[in-house]
């Protein structure tokens, strides 16, 4: 932690950066925080409860800190891995940004818990995350723990939603989407949902139904996923903030399985490799054309 | 030329809509249409400029507004009239396959093929095929009257019980199309 502190502290006195996003203490657990001055990045911390994706705030979505100029950002692995990709589909300049990388051995699923990092109160997607710290980074900071083994509870889900006869799956997610109220906070906290004018606000032609029932969210969940294919980087955020606590990851997570195995991209923080969605492969498997 | 035959009365008849390219496919089926071929007449055509102008919204459009089936046909790879349309097609597709199939659409009510202009028989294979599975399949009424089944269905019990028997109204509709809150016995 006084690593991280005397970091930020330097890159803020002598200006490289005018903001620090990281973490800090709040009323109700951890939580993001920008740190502007030298003196503030005392307040800075990172442990098991700081499960937010800061990438989200370098979307080119949130015009209003672009007024911050350049800043540093802390970050776990698995929120490299959205800095990568958003580096990689062109929506943040490499050099815009100061990524401070820290060491992860895991965090717990809410940021209110006041319990301690174990085989039961981690989050679901840290089990099996191979990632201890992150290659995309300007300085690495911090100590990680030994991380949890695999597979996720989500995982199993997945197989065994697949091997449900269709009519099941189907009965499955009519229950789940029909909860669904649109406050549209999954996109909102998403890092990789960019695009400036979003599908599901335009009128003309209206895509998405917009109220609120069984049908619209079906087309409204599809939307999503379609936009996140090759995207997704399960940070687990859209699980988190849904309301009404719909297995989003479920979806997220199929559709990266089936990128994965057609395709053979994982998302990775390295900006090079190409999105799998927008390149092709001339040898594309096609045995479902006829 | 099973599909070919008119409907017999009162039977279901699919509505299928298709999207296709202009270049390709839509020539192939004018071509199979001034060829005078015998094909099924349940195929209402949407003309694109090329695969990869089909958004996969286009679909779940198609079915919210009564299609049954849906057909999207364009060139075949190296065909493409702008080059790289129906490579990015394909990819995306493939994946949007998987995920209906994953919220439980029957993907074989989605039909893709490439037909290339001078292609009508294929064309016509392509429709005929389509119109006979999706007629098997029935009309799929699960998927538009979600709406409607949402508004009148008793509360659903918890997710992990959905799909074992009760609280499936989407079922009976699926199965004859049936108005809403009719009393129907669930087969799940």
């Amino acid at each position: 932690m006084t690593e991280l502190r005397e970091l930020a502290r330097r890159l803020l006195s002598e200006g490289t950066v005018n903001a620090v996003l990281g973490w800090e203490e709040g009323p109700r657990g951890a939580r993001p925080a920008f740190v502007t001055t030298p003196d503030g990045a005392d307040r800075l911390i990172f442990d098991h409860r700081c499960v937010h994706n800061l990438a989200s705030y370098l979307s080119p979505r949130r015009p209003h800190l672009k007024r911050l100029g350049k800043v540093a950002m802390v970050l776990k692995p698995c929120d490299a891995r959205a800095v990568a990709g958003l580096i990689r589909e062109t929506q943040v300049p490499r050099e815009n940004v100061v990524l401070i990388g820290v060491r992860c051995g895991g965090v717990v699923t809410d940021p209110d818990s006041d319990a301690t990092l174990s085989e039961a109160t981690v989050a679901d997607r840290c089990r099996g995350c191979p990632d201890r710290e992150g290659k995309l980074a300007d300085h690495t900071v911090g100590t990680a723990g030994p991380g949890f083994p695999g597979p996720s509870h989500r995982a199993q889900k997945i197989e065994e939603l697949a091997a449900k006869p269709a009519d099941q799956r189907w009965a499955f997610w009519q229950a789940e989407l029909e909860k669904c109220v649109r406050c549209h906070a999954c996109r909102q906290v998403c890092p990789m949902c960019f695009c400036d004018r979003c599908l599901a606000d335009k009128t003309q032609p209206r895509w998405i139904e917009s109220s609120p029932h069984a049908r619209g969210n079906m087309a409204w969940h599809v939307a999503r996923a379609m936009h996140l294919a090759g995207r997704c980087v399960d940070c687990g955020e859209c699980e988190r903030v849904c309301p009404q606590g719909i297995p989003l990851g479920l979806i997220t997570r199929k559709i990266a399985s089936v990128v994965a195995e057609r395709y053979d991209f994982r998302p990775s923080d390295d900006p090079a490799v190409p999105a799998p969605v927008g390149t092709y492969r001339m040898d594309d498997p096609q045995e479902f054309i006829l | 030329m099973d599909s070919t035959t008119p409907a017999t009365a009162g039977g279901f008849e699919p509505r299928i809509t298709a999207f296709v390219c202009n270049w390709c496919t839509y020539t192939g089926a004018d071509l199979a249409g001034t060829s005078r071929l015998q094909m099924a007449s349940n195929v209402r055509i949407i003309r694109l400029p090329c695969t990869g102008r089909i958004d996969p919204m286009f679909i779940t459009k198609a079915f919210e507004r009564g299609a049954d089936g849906i057909i999207v046909s364009g060139c075949h790879p190296a065909d493409c009239h702008y080059n790289a349309g129906n490579y990015h097609a394909r990819r995306r597709f493939a994946i949007f396959r998987e995920l209906m199939d994953f919220l439980g659409v029957d993907p074989s009510r989605i039909t893709f093929s490439w037909v290339s202009a001078s292609e009508g028989a294929k064309w016509r294979d392509v429709v005929n095929d389509a119109v006979t599975r999706v007629r098997a399949l029935g009309p799929f009424t699960a998927y538009r009257n979600m709406v409607v089944v949402q508004a009148t269905a008793p509360k659903s019990s918890s997710p992990e019980h959905a799909g074992e028997g009760e609280g499936l109204p989407m079922q009976s509709l699926a199965a004859d199309g049936v108005a809403p809150g009719a009393s129907k016995e669930v087969t799940a």
